[in-house]
């Protein structure tokens, strides 16, 4: 047993749903106890979604718990298909039904004798991986499944495009600015005259999986999800793929140069220098405002990241790099790779740190007094706690990051945003710091509006208790309207039953 | 209406699959650390009961609250680990840090398959580490949602003390003319008036966690027909638990309380007073004047009271008046407030609710019926474990003036035209009382005024036609 109050990544079955929920016309069945269908409250609020989220539960009861699930499995598979017609439905054990120990496999063979959509089981252990590998596992799955599919029927489509083109893999719901790094990298990608064949899972058709190999590549710009199905079809229909994110200017033009060798190697000859050169130099603002002096000011300024392995090794880079910041320390929670972040990130920070505790993180950051922080949410409220200024970089989020406006951390624009974001934490600081050099703003105690200053009123102390109650936003207003109240009424002392009679009165 | 509907047995009850999306009972933890201020909650389970709490709950996660998942590991789950270590090591440090006067264990659907036995384990780590352990098994095998607070309290309900045990009970100690004559401070003068406000009556103890505030606008209000309340379950803090014994009355103020309910009647041999709960003015005032009855005590000015609560009301009223609404059933509130909205001028074609105790509910179910006859609109549907899909076809054909749901179907409702309310908010808002009307009549007009002021804009439905539901 673990003591645990925060976790960064979730248990298996969200990566899963994630996967099955990005797709189109894909269904998620949990095998799961009421309430466990928190996912769709996710999706539906965090990602502002207008659709029903194509999940349900096939509840785990008291019944169940005696029984087995029996026909109840199988039955809502059908129900589902009749009433939806997906293309798939992947069933997901969840953590209390995996101890159950259910022949779930057998369900879903059963199940799709009977059903028009394919029907799959996530193999995933609900014990041994977290959300990210359960994604990165799912997609693989899916692909797999389609893949051989089409190469059983043979109407796998294994023609490349006349035009060079890519897929992008591993965009999902509920990734971190997932939606908008994919409408950078497809305007990247158009810059440089190459067509994107597909990009999944998000918005992607199943029917459409057996057109992936007829890419000419891969691209695969997260670490945690699609990992597993770039080699799966490097290993089958011998696609290349790069793994570079191109986040920030170095990364990106790293990035581009991968492609070009890629490309080059298939016969197609192209050069790209001149458009990282116009790009870097006159597009992008990222390069300018390094040699600009307001990124003079941050020279040398003490700077902790921490994230998941994708977005914390890429700023850190970014801030160590491109904007001369001293990284003091840089960290992640994907401690199942551990050893890419080594590799990634130990040249440009003093320290590596490999923990899923957020206290221990908590602690660091405390220890090491930063200027700013780049972290999660949870290391947002740490600044919060220790006055630290944060800029969120990484899941897990909160509806905020869920921007409805344009906000890429990829390609050229995404440079631009980060350097927005690096800037506007590390000002903060400072005039934070300044006001309290000089004294700070106006102290909130002295102003008093109309009526209730200098009060001739006096208050009980079971009323004063109660008023000290009511949140401070509205306690003025509920103040002074209850004084008005005792005034207009005569009334000498206010006590609690009077605080009440008044907020009957007047709605305060 | 026809006379036929009019019989006392007229409401009609129906019950689905159960494929409804409800919060997880563990989640009475975030409002259950809040009130009972020197607990700690421990919810032993695994990373999905975790990442549950940690979304629900919003920002109050970074709170340093009171409450901590004992996530349960493989080791756990094979019995490799032994449970009762693993809970020492994990309550001694909570014990070491935080110091609680009681450690609540929350039992979850994991601990119930691998038959951990927290009941069991409990009083002897107890013993040992000398922190009292309340075991409550909120978990979704069984419970929806609001339930979880229930198991909590009938579990705590054992703890309270015995009335020789605690403190004398102040209730029947009238204030002599003599020690009147030896008192001359101001203060005791004060409490021997506050005394004497209270009639002669039977201790009462009402259960149901709510707000400070409301828990002293109730009492109030019975203070006001001369009731005292001699204690409230849960109290503020765990060692101020209300003394209990026979013959005392209890009331809960919350429809979801069944089976703290019986566990006060039936371990405690306490007399439950079933009455419609307060919340509305109309339900306020029932549940006032059925307390008062069981007192024996004529109600004093209950009827002006309450005309002018509705009076007061009256602005929202009129928006509302003729609308109807839908309750998609997720917290258990739902029969009152739907009492309550149609006494408000609503009708209601569907009532869903998780469970339906027709004992413990039976006062509000029959304030329910008469409120239908008296505003002359038809009964609506009760129906138990809905089934949400089934649910989203009967509301596109019926097309509800407001939906009240969860926040699953929230967001896609409202981008097909129609109104909804996350149900959610009705249980953490202060609803109850008379002076609590209006709150919820803020919450229940709030998409129709901001809809209102959108409706000139044509942006209605926001879902491509071909769209699925």
């Amino acid at each position: 047993m673990k003591l645990a109050y925060w976790m960064y990544s979730g248990p298996a079955h969200i990566g899963t749903l994630r996967i099955a929920s990005s797709f189109k016309n894909v269904h998620g069945i949990m095998h799961a106890p009421l309430g466990d269908d928190y996912f769709n409250v996710m999706r539906s609020m965090l990602e502002r979604e207008r659709d029903f989220t194509p999940v349900t539960a096939s509840i785990v009861d008291r019944h169940v718990l005696a029984r087995g699930s029996q026909e109840k499995v199988v039955d809502n598979i059908t129900r589902k298909d009749a009433e939806e017609h997906p293309d798939l439905i992947v069933l997901t054990p969840t953590c209390t039904s995996s101890i159950l120990q259910e022949d779930l496999q057998n369900f879903v063979e059963r199940a799709s004798l009977s059903t028009q959509s394919d029907v799959l089981l996530a193999d995933v252990n609900h014990y041994r991986v977290n959300e990210l590998q359960a994604a990165d596992r799912t997609l693989e799955q899916i692909v797999q499944f389609y893949l051989q599919k089409a190469v059983q029927t043979g109407t796998v489509a294994d023609q490349k495009t006349s035009k060079p083109s890519a897929n992008i893999i591993g965009m999902t719901t509920l990734g971190f600015h997932n939606h908008h790094d994919c409408t950078e990298l497809r305007r990247l990608l158009a810059d440089l005259d190459i067509e994107v064949n597909e990009v999944i899972p998000e918005g992607a058709s199943v029917q459409n999986l057996r057109k992936l190999p007829q890419a000419w590549f891969n691209l695969c710009p997260y670490r945690e999800v699609g990992q597993r199905t770039v080699q799966y079809l490097q290993e089958h229909f011998g696609m290349p793929w790069i793994d570079i994110t191109p986040m920030g200017v170095v990364e990106t033009a790293r990035f581009i140069r991968g492609i070009q060798g890629i490309l080059n190697q298939q016969g197609v000859q192209v050069d790209y220098e001149r458009y990282i050169e116009t790009q870097t130099l006159y597009v992008s603002q990222a390069a300018w405002f390094s040699r600009s002096i307001d990124c003079q000011n941050l020279t040398g300024k003490k700077a902790v990241v921490y994230g998941d392995s994708t977005h914390a090794a890429a700023m850190t880079k970014i801030l160590s790099r491109e904007m001369g910041i001293h990284v003091a320390w840089a960290g992640t929670y994907c401690k199942h790779d551990a050893d890419w972040f080594n590799a990634q990130v130990s040249e440009y920070c003093d320290q590596v740190l490999i923990s899923d505790n957020h206290a221990e993180i908590g602690d660091a950051i405390a220890r090491t007094e930063p200027a700013a922080i780049f972290g999660t949410q949870m290391e947002r409220h740490v600044g919060k706690r220790l006055q630290i200024p944060c800029g969120v970089i990484s899941s897990p989020v909160h509806i905020q990051d869920f921007p409805v406006g344009y906000k890429p951390f990829l390609g050229y624009e995404g440079t631009n945003q980060i350097a927005d974001l690096v800037y506007n934490s590390f000002t903060l600081g400072m005039e934070d710091h300044l006001l309290e050099i000089f004294g700070g703003h106006d102290t909130k105690e002295v102003i008093t509006k109309g009526i209730s200053a200098n009060s001739d009123l006096s208050w009980s102390s079971d009323g004063l208790a109660e008023l000290n109650k009511i949140p401070g936003f509205v306690r003025g207003k509920v103040k002074r309207n209850t004084e008005k109240f005792a005034r207009d009424r005569g009334i000498q002392e206010i006590n609690i039953e009077v605080l009440y009679a008044a907020k009957e009165a007047v709605g305060a | 209406m026809t006379l036929a509907q009019q019989q006392p047995s007229a409401l009609n009850f129906d019950c689905e699959t159960g494929n409804y999306h409800t919060f997880c009972p563990i989640s009475c933890v975030a409002w259950l650390y809040q009130k009972i201020e020197d607990s700690f909650f421990l919810v032993i389970g695994t990373k999905t009961c975790g990442y549950f709490l940690q979304n629900a709950m919003g920002v109050m996660i970074f709170a340093e609250p009171r409450y901590a998942m004992a996530e349960l590991e493989e080791g756990d789950i094979s019995a490799k680990l032994n449970d009762y270590e693993e809970l020492k090591r994990l309550c001694t440090q909570i014990k070491r840090d935080r110091n609680p006067s009681v450690i609540v264990w929350i039992g979850t659907c994991t601990t119930e398959i691998i038959k951990m036995d927290l009941e069991g384990l409990a009083p002897r780590l107890e013993a040992e580490i000398g922190i009292p352990i309340v075991v409550a098994r909120a978990n979704g095998l069984d419970y929806a949602f609001t339930q979880g607070e229930d198991t909590v309290l009938a579990a705590m309900a054992h703890r309270c003390p015995d009335p020789e045990a605690a403190a004398l009970p102040s209730t029947s100690s009238r204030p002599s003319a003599l020690g009147s004559l030896l008192n001359f401070g101001r203060k005791s003068e004060d409490s021997a008036t506050a005394e004497a406000d209270y009639l002669d009556h039977p201790p009462l103890v009402l259960f149901g966690s709510l707000p400070d505030p409301v828990v002293t606008q109730l009492s109030l209000e019975l203070k006001k027909q001369r009731i005292k309340v001699s204690g409230w379950l849960p109290a503020k803090r765990f060692t101020e638990l209300p003394a209990l014994a026979e013959g005392y009355y209890v009331n809960g103020v919350n429809p979801f309380l069944s089976r703290t309910a019986s566990t006060l009647m039936r371990r405690k041999k306490c007399k439950l007073i079933g009455a419609p709960f307060p919340i509305g003015p109309d339900g306020t005032r029932a549940w006032v004047e059925k307390i008062c009855a069981v007192m024996g005590i004529e109600p004093q000015g209950l009827a002006e009271r309450e005309a002018q609560i509705w009076e007061s009301l009256q602005d929202y009223l009129q928006l509302i008046q003729g609308k109807s609404v839908f309750f998609m059933g997720d917290n258990l509130l739902e029969i009152s407030l739907a009492r309550f909205l149609i006494r408000c001028g609503m009708t209601v074609p569907e009532i869903g609710i998780p469970y339906m105790d027709k004992r413990y509910q039976a006062a509000e179910l029959v304030l329910l019926e008469q409120t239908c006859r008296d505003m002359g609109v038809s009964l609506p549907k009760i129906v138990e474990k809905p089934d949400n899909y089934h649910q989203v076809q009967r509301i596109k054909a019926l097309q509800p003036d407001l939906v009240i749901t969860g926040m699953a179907h929230a967001n896609p409702l409202e981008a097909r035209g129609i109104n909804t309310k996350w149900s959610v908010e009705f249980t953490f808002a202060q609803i109850h009382g008379f002076g609590n009307a209006r709150d919820i009549l803020e919450l229940v007009t709030r998409p129709l005024r901001r809809n209102q002021s959108l409706k000139e804009l044509g942006w209605t439905n926001l879902v491509r036609e071909d769209a699925r539901v």
